[in-house]
Order: structure tokens, then sequence, then C-alpha cells
């Protein structure tokens, strides 16, 4: 672990990548916690996946037409918010056909980012990159963008805090009080989608749902409010992150999967020992 | 509060048909709930309660025929509603404290973004105090029992300073003691709005309500002092209908689909 620090004090990719890990950490934290509560993990894989899509058009784009001002997170930030605006509005019209919509675009997500990809000439290294993450691939354009992001939604969950946790909590009451139900929930599919774009250089896209759920989940275990588990997850987030960069730097593993396994490994833990705990009052 | 026969009623339902997925649920079905009234709609399960409930709150449109609330739509007249779902509706592990929770009912058209008043917190506190649940003000709602989360969805409807408390099944799941202290706040809460509350179980609710409006493939209305032997074709196996025998009132047209007595002779 000191070699990791006098890394960081020598490679700046090593500070942007850190730097990245915890913009995504407060991301996730907040944003995690909603996906845990309502109980839609499923959207939210499936929103990773239609990530992979825009992130495909966007490379191609840029490769193939010289759009050279095209960021490929520029793609995944916008086929994560049609897909997620699709997601609402097919729920506000009907509920039955929710399920199949995140079916298909899970699955064409991904064929459309595979598709691009494969007709992008070159060097085709970035499919796995985006698949698995590549925490040290994160470039000063991508920062920028991540810091946009992580204001966007702190601003939005600041603002609609009150409303959003009353959806949640009780939909139709909500609707009952005057709460437009249909754009809040559309808002909450956007916050998710955001947050998975600041995750995929993290973790990559199918890796995605492990930090979007597993640290609000162990958070919710310590605390039994709305705002104090996003808090703890936000946290819990960023030092798995880290420490996951850090080990996974100095015994040369890759990092998306080593915070991964680790967040895997928090998670059992506490599960298991809340397990214990309340079989044993 | 007793029955004010000048002031409009609080719901008045005429001509109402529906149908959910292409089955008649209510043809033609009529009935009042006049200001002030204590009345429980009850009907076994999948009898249209529920429908009746969704269709007075504006949640469901009525295919035809008119629902109106405090003499409006539903979608207007619904802001003067406080509604208690059934507790098995929320999620008992929502990471939410009773005030949270209660807070809820203080949203309104105008008041959504931002953060709570202070004269919310006001209201809430005395909210709790009415329902009898001020002693659980900042408790997670996950360590509530049944009873205690009861109370507290009552006081939510409360927040919301309401003419009409409207509760779905507010004695299911309940022991019968705790049902008793429930109705006898339902009753003081009575003195200064209308009640009305959806009961599966006609014979816990009957001794405690002034009159009852049964819902089984249409609405029929009668005094609760007054329920007959024909309502025990309307529930058959209900074994508490023997607990009351006041047969002297026939209504020849209970069975009829979507008739109503409401104005007939």
């Amino acid at each position: 672990m000191t070699g990791f620090i006098t890394a960081l004090a020598e490679h700046a990719f090593l500070r942007q990548a850190v730097l990245a890990g915890l913009l995504a950490s407060v991301a996730c934290g907040i944003v995690g916690t909603y996906v845990v509560t309502r109980r839609i993990t499923v959207i939210a894989g499936s929103l990773a996946h239609t990530v992979l899509g825009g992130m495909g058009a966007a490379y191609y784009l840029r490769a193939a037409q010289g759009w050279q001002w095209l960021h490929p997170l520029h793609g995944a930030v916008a086929a994560a918010l049609l897909g997620a605006g699709l997601i609402g509005l097919v729920r506000a019209r009907s509920r039955e056909r929710e399920d199949t919509v995140i079916s298909a675009l899970w699955a064409v997500g991904m064929a459309v980012g595979v598709f691009f990809l494969f007709k992008t000439p070159g060097y085709k290294a970035d499919l796995i990159t985006y698949l698995f993450g590549n925490i040290v691939m994160v470039d000063p354009v991508a920062l920028r963008l991540l810091i946009g992001l992580d204001l966007v939604i702190l601003l939005l969950v600041l603002v609609f805090y009150n409303p959003l946790l009353a959806v949640c909590f009780d939909e139709e009451f909500a609707r009952l009080r005057g709460v437009r139900v249909g754009w809040l929930y559309t808002l909450l599919l956007m916050l998710i989608a955001l947050t998975i774009v600041t995750l995929v250089y993290v973790v990559g896209i199918v890796m995605v749902i492990a930090l979007v759920t597993l640290p609000a989940s162990v958070a919710g275990l310590f605390v039994r409010r709305l705002w104090p588990t996003m808090v703890l997850a936000a946290a819990l987030s960023s030092v798995l992150t880290v420490a996951g960069l850090g080990i996974s730097y100095g015994a040369d593993l890759p990092a998306g999967a080593t915070i991964v396994l680790l967040t895997g490994l928090v998670y059992a833990t506490a599960q298991l020992a809340a397990g214990l705990g309340r079989r044993r009052p | 509060m007793t029955v004010d026969p000048r002031r409009p009623p609080v719901v008045e339902i005429t001509d109402l048909h529906f149908a959910y997925r292409g089955q008649p649920v209510f043809t033609g079905a009529r009935a009042v709930i006049p200001a002030g009234a204590f009345v429980s709609i009850v009907g076994p399960n999948g009898g249209g309660k529920t429908t009746l409930l969704r269709l007075v709150l504006g949640l469901l449109r009525p295919d035809r025929g008119q629902v109106r609330l405090f003499g409006e739509s539903p979608r207007r007249g619904r802001a003067r509603v406080g509604y208690m779902p059934q507790h098995a509706h929320v999620d008992p592990q929502f990471p939410v404290t009773v005030t949270d929770v209660v807070l809820m009912g203080r949203l309104r058209p105008g008041r959504l973004a931002g953060p709570y008043r202070r004269d919310d917190r006001e209201i809430v506190r005395s909210a709790l105090q009415e329902a009898e649940a001020l002693d659980l003000e900042g408790r997670p709602f996950s360590a509530l029992s049944g009873g205690q989360r009861q109370r507290v969805l009552i006081a939510r409807a409360l927040a919301c300073r309401p003419e009409l408390l409207l509760l779905d099944e507010p004695t299911a799941s309940l022991d019968p003691s705790v049902q008793d202290d429930l109705f006898e706040l339902l009753h003081r809460l009575n003195e200064r709005m209308t009640v009305v509350l959806v009961s599966h179980d006609v014979s816990s609710v009957s001794r405690h309500v002034d009159s009852i409006l049964c819902v089984s493939q249409g609405i029929d209305e009668h005094p609760a002092s007054e329920i007959s032997g024909a309502l025990a074709g309307l529930f058959p196996g209900s074994s508490g209908l023997s607990l009351v025998h006041h047969d002297h009132h026939h209504h020849p047209h209970h069975h009829e689909q979507g008739g109503g007595p409401g104005g007939r002779p």
C-alpha cells in the first residue's frame, strides 16, 4: 500500500484514477440507495448495458467519421438518458410491458455497441475497456464530465429529495398529494443512468451493478434513514474503490474486477454478520 | 360530527359503469356519502371495493357515469382527502423514520421541491399526537409493530389536513383489542371529518359505523343497524353475520347487478 501511495505522488494518471473512483462513489452512494430501496436493480443492469450502445456509436463516429469532439462518454450519457426515458414512458403508458422493455434495452443496447465497435476501423481494445473498466484510462475530458455529472446528480437529489422519497416509499400516496409520479420516476431513472455513466471507467458496464447496489445495501444494515444511507454508501464505495485500485496496482491485477471482488467480499461479510446478529440477539 | 344534509355530499356516485379487463365491476351503480358520515365500504375480496376506492380517488376513470368528490372531479377533490393505504402496501424495511413518513402528508402541489417548512413540522407533530403516535416520533419505521405502523399511516393522512379520511382495510391483521382502540380513534376523528373505511370484515365494522356500503357487483347502502340476512347471500361463509339480526327490511334488488336502493322508495 505504501508503494501505491508513492506511485500516486509520481503518476498523474493514478491521481486521476483515484479522483474518478471518488467521483463515481459519490454518485453511486446517493443513487444506489434509491436503486436498492426501490428494488429496481434490474433496471440499473439494463441501463448499464444500454450505455454500451451509445459508447460504441460515439466511438465509431469519432474514428470512422472524424467527429473528434465526440467523447465515448457523450454517447454513454445520450444512450443512458434515452434508455431511462423509454423505460419511464413505457411504465407510464402500460405497466405490463415494463420488464420486456428492460430486457430488450439490455440486449439491444449491447448489440448496438458491439456492432459499432466491430465496424470501427483499427485497434479494438476499447470494447474490453468499456465492458470491464479501465480506471487508469480516465482522461481529463472524462474527469470534467464526471464532475459535471456528480454536480447534476447532487443538485437534483437535493431539490427533489422529498418527493423522490415519497415516490419510492409509496407511489400511490405521492400521486394523491399531487406529485407528478411519472416525471419523478423518470427523473430517478435518469439519475440512475447518469450514475452508471460515472462508473463505466471504474468497473466497466458488466460490473457496474455491483457498485450501484452493494455499498448501499451494506450501508442499509447500519442506518435506518435514506440520506444517512446515501452518505455511508458513498463513503464505503470510496474506500472500496481506492483500496481496490491500490491492491490491483500493487499486485498487477485488473482494477475493475479487484474493486468488485472486494465489494462483494464486504457485502457477504456484512450480510453474514447481520444474519448472525439477528439469530443471537 | 353528525351528518349534515345541508352540506353537499362528500362523495356522489351516479350511474357508475366500470369494467376491469372486460369484466363488468359496476353497471349503473349509485351511492352518496354525506358530509360528516362514518361509513364503511364492505364486500367480499374481489368484489370491487378497491376499484371503488380508486375510482373515488381519481386513480381510475369510470367508463360511464360520474364520481364526484366534494362536488368536483376526483382529481381536484382528492387534495381534501387524507388517504391511508393497507399497511401491507408499504415496504416495512424502507429506510425512513416515522417523522419522514408523516411529513409526506405535507406534500402538495406548489410545495413539492425543496425542504419542508417549520409549520409542516408542527402539523406533523399535532397529527402524530392526534393519532396517538407522538411517542413514535423519530423512530425507524421498520422497528414498529403492525398496529403502530397503522397509526403512523393515519397520522400521515391527518397531516394532509383532510375533510375526508379514507382508510383501506385499517383493521386488517390487528388483534381485536387494537381494533377497538382504532375505532375509538376514528370515532373521535369523525367529530370533525367524514370517515370512510374499506373492510372485508362486515362483522367487525358494523358495530362501529353509521352506515354500510356493500360492494359486490354493484353498490348497496344500509344503515349499520340494519345489517340483515339479505347480506348473508353476499358474504357466503362470513360467520360474523350471525351477530347482527335486524332483519326488518328486505332489499328486493339486492343481488341485481349495479342495483342500489339509494334512490328507491
